[in-house]
Parts: C-alpha cells; structure tokens; sequence
C-alpha cells in the first residue's frame, strides 16, 4: 500500500509540473504576442518598416511569433515531457481480482 | 444552382456519412454503449486527439464570422485572432495527465462526472446541467445559422431551405454514429481545414497582385487597417489581451474541450497532439484571418461579414476548387454541432436521467432516450436559428465566456487544490454565471467595464469566491482515490 501510494503521487508531480510548464508557454506566448505588435505598432502607419512585405509589428507579432510558438513547444514535448501510464497497475488490478474469485 | 461548386460538396457529405455508418458499426460491437456513444473508449491516438479538438473548437466564429471581423476592423482583429494560438498546447498541459488518470479512475464520461465524484454534491451537478444546457443552446444556434448562410451562399437556396437541410445532415449523422463518429471525421475534417486555408490564402494573395500590391491598397483604403488598434482606432491595448482569457486560456473550462482531454490512450498521444493541434491551430487561424484582411481591396464592399470567405472563394478560385475549400467551414461547423449536440444530450441523458430520474435505466432504453433528446434538441436549435442574430461571432462567444465562467474554477481548482470543496464551487459557479450576465448587459448599455471584455472580470470574482467560500466551509484536505472506485468497493 505505501509503495502504491509513493508511485501515485510520483505520477502526480510529474503532471502538476507539467501544468506549470503550460502556464510558461503561455505566459511566454503572451509577451512576445504583446511586445511585438504594441512595441512596433504603436507609431504612426506611414512610419512603419516592412519585414518580408509586412509592417514590422505584423510580421515579428504574428507570423514570426506563431512559428516561434511551434518550434517551442515541439522543443518543449520533446525534451520536458515525461512519457507515464495514464492506467492504474494492470497487474494490482488483477491480482485484486484473483483474490476477490 | 452552381453545380460546379455544389458537387464537391455533396461528395463531402456522402463521404462524412459513410464514416459515420461505419462507425456505428463499431459502435454496435463495443461493449459499453455510454462510454463509446460519448467518449469513445478512450482510445484516440494523438492525431485524432489533436484534430478533434481543432474542430470542435474552430467553428463558424473562426472560419466566418472571425475573418469576416478582420476584413472590416483590420489587422487588428487578427492579432486578436491569435490569442487562440494557446489552446494547441495550454488546454492538454494544463488538464494534463492528472485529469486523465482521474477521470480513468472515477469512471467519467463526462465533464460533469468529474465534478460530481470530486465535490459529491447534487448542487454542482444540477447547477452544471443547468448552465450546459443554456450557454450551449446559444453557441449552437450561432453555429446552425452559420451553416444554413454558408449552403445559402453557395447553393442560392433560400435560408430556410438551407437551414432544413443543414438540421437533417447534422441529425441523421450525430443520432447514428455518436461521439466515435464524430471524433473520426473532425480528423477529416480538420485536414481539409488545412488545406483549405493555405490554398485560399495563397489565391488570394494572388489575386490581390502581391503583399506590397495588398498593403498599399489596404493603406489606400484607410491606414488604420493595418495598425493593431482597428479600423477606427478604438481597439485598445487592454481590451485585445482580454481575449487571452476569452479564446485563449479559458478555452480549457468549455465542457468540449475538456471532455476530449480525458479520451486519449496514452501520454505519447497526449504530446503528439500537443504538437500538431498548436500547428495546426496557429496555421488555419492565422491563414483564415489573412485572409479576411486580404480580401478586403480583392473584394471590396462585402455587407455581411459571415459571407466575405464564401464570396472571396468563389471570386479568387475556379468553381470546384472553390466547392472543396467551402466544405472547410462546413466541416468546422458541422464538427462543432455534432459535440456540442453530443453534449447537452449527454447533459440531460447521463446527468439528469440516470443521475436523478432513472438510475436503473437498461442500455436500451437509455439508448433511446439519447437519441431521442439528441433529435428534439436539433430541433429546437432549429427553431432557434429561424430568425438569426445579425453576427454570430457575437453569440458564440457569448456562449463561450458564460461557461468559462461557470466551470473554469471548479476544475482546476478541483484537480489542483486539495481544499478545494462543494462550498466553493458552488459558490463559485454562482458568482462566475451571475456576474456573467449581470456584466454583459451592463457592457452592452454603458460600454466595456474597465476596458476589457465581459468574461474577465466573472473569471477573477469566481476565484475570489471559489478560494475563501472553500476555505470559511473548510472541509478535510481532499484525496484523489488510489485507484478505480468501482474497483475499490
């Protein structure tokens, strides 16, 4: 019993964690989002500079920054997601019902 | 009548009807009718995880009503658009694998199944039901007006005729095949939403003689376009980022979203669909509302908004490729109908039927009953849809902001705070949907409160309420069972 119950707070941590995480990308989301496209859009347009044929804010904000978000957050998965078993021990469950027959 | 146009269409919606006879075949040899007719067993790897969840969530409102705001406010609107960006990843991290394991482990089927093994009280689960069943009635009806103006723009039937057909399509496909169904063709469905968008995109680019051609019209017209405060200037900084909480975070309280965070079969599905829902979240979100901006000098003078990606279509394509793209809003809005029909028939079947009215039900007969309260309330949509709201983008979203404010704080706060109890949920819900409304009259006489959209200050007060009702009525620190309840008995 206190094995198990070890293990399911060791799969709990792992999921609280990666919560947390999820609140890093978006907190990180929101600031290049906002950073870009208030810090580059709030001049006058015909002030603006053009990257790639957008207006600056346009491009760093949202195209660049969209394709900054998929790159973080394949990085993300990859490197910090820890891969656990979403069941509860099949062999437990089967020997509970070994000894309930 | 286009035929060139219709035919792809139709070949679309045969196609989706075939899947969802096959798939209640399956649906027949599965042992559990409950649990497949709405959760599939959980066992969606991560493609079909990901791409159910970006067609449950992108609905008229993204492929319509959204591009058709951004043709008319600017740039503006677009950088409001990508708040949603954060829903690929924040909605699966943040539920995460402690929702899975927990719903394995109360046996939920459902949003409301959750909430009610974790607070135990009748209170939550009515109150649930309840706020289901309302705010869900309105983000259906936005999506069946949605549906009825699109075959109208593309077939010249009138918008009653569309709405019929639309309301039969959607009926005959959800009745049948169930939540398996449904989650099979969002995968196609989200494909040809893809697809669909970078086409259009690129056409319209085309048409429009090129991005600098684009913008020095788009400057021509009114210079405010393309800045980030809309067309008349008065998009304000405050009141964009309120979206984050609107369509960006708060995404992970809708009842069907969440539901489909606890149908996967494994974390490898779970990090997959991470991966490819942000792709292709940021992808047709970004695109579709490019597009909108963008057709705004290659089609001037569009009226309504909710037809400016049918009309751009059929002007920047050729006919049958316009009929394909076309079938992308379809498919959105079909796969949003068919979860959220699936949804308040599981609210009234499961949550209120067995809970309350018959708890000793046989499979048959709560097999009827499903399908029964699935058409009735198809109907009763239609009805609803006769005579639409002007933008539906509006009721949609009003749909959405009244249930983040109901259900946001009883599930996280349930998963993650072990003093989170009956008290404050209740309390919590109250306050979230009762502010709720009280706010979005009040915005709607006097202007925005605080500059912000309506959900964000229920959201803040709900918590408020939720953390000091559950800590006056403080109850024992909560622990999750060790392993499946019925197993434990």
């Amino acid at each position: 019993m206190e094995g198990k119950k070890k293990k399911q707070e060791w799969r709990f941590s792992v999921a609280n964690r990666e919560a947390l995480i999820g609140c890093g990308l978006a907190i990180f989301n929101f600031i290049w989002w906002y950073g870009f496209a208030y810090g580059l859009g709030s001049k006058p347009p015909e002030e603006y500079t053009y990257v790639m044929g957008f207006p600056a804010w346009i491009f760093y904000s949202l195209i660049f920054g969209t394709l900054v978000m998929f790159v973080v957050v394949i990085l993300v998965v990859k490197f910090f997601l820890k891969d656990i078993s979403l069941e509860d021990d099949d062999e437990d469950t089967k020997e509970d019902e070994v000894m309930k027959g | 009548m286009n035929w060139a146009v219709v035919t792809p269409l139709l070949i679309f919606l045969v196609v989706i009807f075939i899947i969802g006879m096959w798939s209640s075949r399956r649906l027949s040899e599965a042992d559990g009718f409950l649990s497949d007719y709405f959760l599939g067993s959980r066992e969606f790897g991560g493609l079909l995880l990901a791409m159910t969840m970006v067609a449950t969530y992108g609905s008229a409102s993204s492929f319509l009503g959204g591009p058709g705001a951004a043709y008319t406010i600017g740039f503006g609107w677009v950088l409001l658009a990508m708040t949603q960006l954060a829903t690929g990843y924040f909605v699966l991290l943040i539920l995460g694998k402690k929702f899975a394991i927990v719903a394995r482990r109360y046996n939920a089927v459902t949003l409301i199944d959750f909430l009610k093994e974790r607070y135990k009280s009748k209170t939550v689960v009515l109150l649930s039901a309840f706020s289901i069943i309302v705010f869900m009635f309105a983000a259906m009806a936005a999506q069946w007006v949605g549906g009825a103006y699109l075959i109208q723009s593309l077939t010249g039937i009138s918008y009653i005729g569309s709405l019929f057909i639309f309301t039969i399509s959607v009926l005959v496909y959800v009745t049948v095949g169930g939540f398996r169904a449904v989650v099979v063709t969002d995968a196609v469905q989200g494909v040809i939403m893809v697809v669909g968008t970078l086409v259009l995109l690129a056409a319209v680019i085309i048409a429009g003689g090129g991005l600098s051609n684009i913008f020095a019209d788009l400057v021509a017209i009114n210079p405010n376009l393309i800045t980030p405060f809309g067309h008349d200037g008065s998009l304000t900084a405050a009141y964009v980022s309120s979206y984050w909480i609107l369509v960006g975070v708060g995404v992970v309280a809708l009842p069907q979203i969440a539901v489909r965070a606890m149908s996967y079969r494994n974390s490898t599905a779970m990090h997959r669909a991470i991966i490819i829902g942000t792709i292709v979240t940021g992808t047709i979100m970004l695109g579709m509302h490019l597009i909108g901006v963008f057709s705004r000098p290659v089609l001037p003078g569009v009226e309504v908004a909710d037809q400016v990606i049918p009309l751009v279509a059929l002007e920047v394509l050729p006919p049958w490729l316009a009929g394909v793209i076309l079938s992308a809003p379809l498919a959105a809005i079909m796969s949003t109908v068919d979860s959220l029909l699936l949804l308040v028939s599981s609210s009234v079947v499961k949550d209120v039927y067995i809970n309350y009215m018959k708890p000793k039900a046989t499979d048959q007969q709560i097999k009827n009953v499903s399908m029964g309260v699935t058409g009735v309330i198809g109907i009763v949509a239609f009805i609803l849809a006769i005579s639409p709201p002007e933008l539906l983008i509006y009721l949609n979203l009003f749909a959405f902001g009244g249930l983040e404010s109901a259900f946001m704080w009883p599930l996280i706060m349930g998963l993650y705070w072990k003093y989170a109890n009956k008290t404050g949920a209740i309390a919590s819900m109250i306050t979230g949907i009762g502010s709720y409304i009280a706010i979005h009259y009040y915005n709607q006489a006097y202007g925005d409160l605080f500059g912000v959209h309506t959900v964000t200050v229920p959201v803040f007060l709900s918590l408020i309420v939720f953390v000091v009702f559950s800590l006056i009525f403080k109850e024992e620190a909560y622990e999750f069972p060790t392993k499946n309840i019925n197993k434990g008995a």
